[in-house]
């Protein structure tokens, strides 16, 4: 679909999902925006690491998965989530450390995950999930099923053997899994720039024999394009893509964090990318969406936000005999 | 009944369980037409073919997590690694990600997977191909450990760990592969936590694993030639530990002594003998619980070097009469 004279929409998408995608970078946001709000006010405990500014390579490339299709994430996870279906209530209820989230308040911010609905976990260790997609991969091959798993990692975890090992693997067993590095710049205070000699992180994708692709992560059209050219490789059986999303996290890496590693002109020239403001715009031109209506869709989950935080507060704590639970299957 | 080697137990289980189940697979560096590092696998991929018997890049992060992902979805991975000194490199995946999906996911998803490896010295594979590393994973929740000593329990246990929905530790010690006993021909599950008296005795207890079963065993009958009459309890899976079948053993004989090969420092016979200690056994202890283990070096490469580096049969009978003379 020709949405705009720049922009062209390959995959066929309803101009319902393309509203609703909008709104979910709203969920996204403002999901990670009140989460900052309550650890800046101490009431959430624990640590978090916000996605805000990077919501258009979860939504972009989630917009083209069934509940059948997979995916693993980081530790900057709660974007991967909500693009995959979680509800801001269940995850809300996690990071209260309650009964009713995700994972009954024993996984918390970087472990939330919902294996029926194909979200394999976001994960603490960097790198961590990468292997974890392989093999989610290698069933749906040897099972003849034909869902598709997308792994979602940084650009620092594309400096740990498990990247190298896991993508090799896919590599030479051809597996449906599509690789995508959101690099936001920075692991923790590193910049990817001293910390690999390649210019883009995609280019490793040579070393293993399959497409790499770099994308502007802060456009999802572009994400969904990208996207599509590399499920359709996945599921027709010719193996793994690479895609790289150049990205930006507004925010700093975890709760504490001063960003000295950084300018503030930087951050400032970043925010002028706002994916969701860049989304919104071309919508408005392609005559899907006014800004009334845009605005109307941000208050509507800003109430489902504040309808999440209700859900959480009310809901109970575990019991202390929920300790030595589920260590075991 | 026929008897087979303690290898032959661990492939043959395998084979059985794989051509009933569909799920289950095996994937591990050089198990195709090589048949593994120690031959385990020998002959299975021309049986299961190379999709099922899956030859893997040298990898080990990568293929432990291409195996707990597939667990995740549904298969029933059997992981082999060459050497159990390279989970060091695989450990991430099992002990971050398989101990603890099912827990961090609040009891959803579950890791039935297996990575089997040979561990123990006693080849001149010096010291970074023989170490002894269980109490590593027994220390971890989430990861069931199992360490048998005869080709019968190879076969129970190994059923029994991939019949589990969790990720087990199957350590198997190379120089019990060429060791032969009685083994059914028929599938038969020996559950997990379930120590076995390999020997009984009245006048002292040795909680033995792995090959130490068979070097207590040696000394319990040279011990028997002096009227002493010695218990040997092999637990068989340290994780979960048949902590009553210990406790009961040491109460009937009211010594006991601690023997595996693994480095003494840190090793699962402290967690033992800690554990007898808190147990109702104490009251019956007519002598200091006696612990043997590695020595705290490397296993170094010279044969007599090397052999002095872990516990041996005159060792463990020196130690019982240690304990007797203390009583």
């Amino acid at each position: 679909m020709q949405l705009t004279k720049e922009k062209l929409l390959i995959p066929d998408l309803s101009n319902d999902k393309l509203i609703d995608l909008y709104k979910q970078m709203w969920q996204i946001r403002l999901f990670d925006e009140k989460v900052d709000e309550f650890f800046a006010k101490g009431m959430i405990h624990g640590t978090t690491h916000l996605a805000v500014g990077q919501e258009a390579s979860a939504a972009g490339v989630c917009a083209l998965l069934t509940v059948e299709d997979k995916i693993t994430s980081t530790h900057r996870g709660h974007g991967h989530c909500i693009a995959k279906g979680a509800t801001a209530d269940k995850m809300m209820a996690e990071l209260f450390g309650r009964t009713t989230g995700y994972c009954k308040g024993k996984g918390g911010s970087m472990h939330i995950a919902d294996v029926e609905m194909g979200n394999l976990g976001a994960n603490g260790i960097v790198a961590g999930g990468i292997p974890l997609a392989v093999g989610s991969a290698l069933t749906a091959k040897m099972k003849k099923l034909d869902y598709v798993t997308v792994c979602f990692f940084g650009d620092g975890a594309t400096n740990e053997g498990s990247f190298h090992e896991a993508v090799n693997l896919a590599a030479i067993w051809d597996l449906p899994v599509i690789f995508v590095c959101e690099n936001n710049q920075y692991g923790m205070s590193g910049p990817i720039k001293e910390m690999a000699k390649v210019e883009h992180i995609a280019d490793r994708a040579g070393a293993y024999g399959i497409p790499g692709v770099v994308a502007d992560g802060n456009d999802i059209i572009e994400m969904i394009n990208v996207t599509d050219e590399a499920i359709n490789r996945a599921r027709s059986g010719k193996g793994p893509t690479l895609i790289e999303a150049k990205t930006y996290r507004w925010k700093g890496h975890s709760k504490s964090d001063a960003k000295k590693y950084r300018t503030r002109e930087e951050e400032q020239e970043w925010r002028k990318k706002d994916p969701i403001k860049r989304y919104k715009e071309v919508l408005i031109e392609a005559g899907l969406l006014t800004e009334e209506k845009a605005e109307e869709i941000r208050l509507a989950v800003k109430q489902e936000i504040e309808d999440a935080v209700k859900f959480a507060e009310e809901s109970p704590a575990p019991t202390l005999d929920d300790l030595l639970t589920d260590v075991y299957a | 009944m026929r008897e087979i080697t303690y290898l032959e137990a661990v492939r043959e289980a395998m084979s059985q369980e794989m051509r009933k189940n569909d799920d289950v697979y095996i994937l591990g560096e050089d198990i195709g037409v090589y048949g593994g590092a120690f031959g385990v696998t020998r002959g299975m991929i021309e049986e299961f073919g190379p999709e099922r018997v899956r030859n893997t890049p040298i990898s080990e992060a990568g293929i432990a997590g291409a195996a707990v992902g597939s667990a995740l979805t549904g298969m029933r991975p059997i992981l082999e690694l060459q050497f159990s000194d390279f989970i060091t490199i695989a450990l991430d995946q099992m002990v971050n990600q398989a101990a603890k999906i099912r827990y961090m996911y609040g009891g959803k998803g579950k890791v039935p997977m297996v990575l089997r490896t040979p561990s123990g010295s006693g080849t001149g594979a010096a010291a970074q191909h023989s170490q002894s590393l269980e109490a590593w994973v027994a220390h971890i929740p989430g990861l069931k450990v199992v360490q048998p000593s005869t080709a019968y329990d190879a076969k129970g246990l190994l059923k029994a760990a991939m019949d589990d929905d969790n990720p087990v530790i199957f350590y198997e010690h190379k120089l019990l592969y060429k060791t032969s006993s009685d083994v059914p021909e028929e599938e038969y599950s020996i559950p997990l936590g379930k120590a076995d008296i390999k020997r009984e005795g009245t006048d002292v207890t040795i909680v033995a694993t792995a090959i130490m079963v068979h070097k207590s065993l040696e000394a319990a009958k040279e011990l028997e030639k002096e009227g002493i009459s010695v218990e040997v309890v092999d637990p068989r899976t340290i994780v979960p530990l048949d902590e009553e079948t210990i406790v009961n053993s040491v109460k009937k004989t009211g010594k006991v002594i601690v023997v595996h090969e693994a480095v003494k420092r840190g090793g699962i016979g402290g967690e033992i003998a800690s554990m007898i200690a808190e147990s109702e056994a104490f009251d019956y202890l007519d002598a200091p619980i006696k612990r043997l283990g590695g020595a705290n070096s490397p296993i170094p490469y010279n044969p007599e070097l090397e052999k002095a580096h872990v516990p041996q049969v005159p060792d463990i009978i020196k130690a019982v009469k240690e304990t007797l003379n203390r009583a």
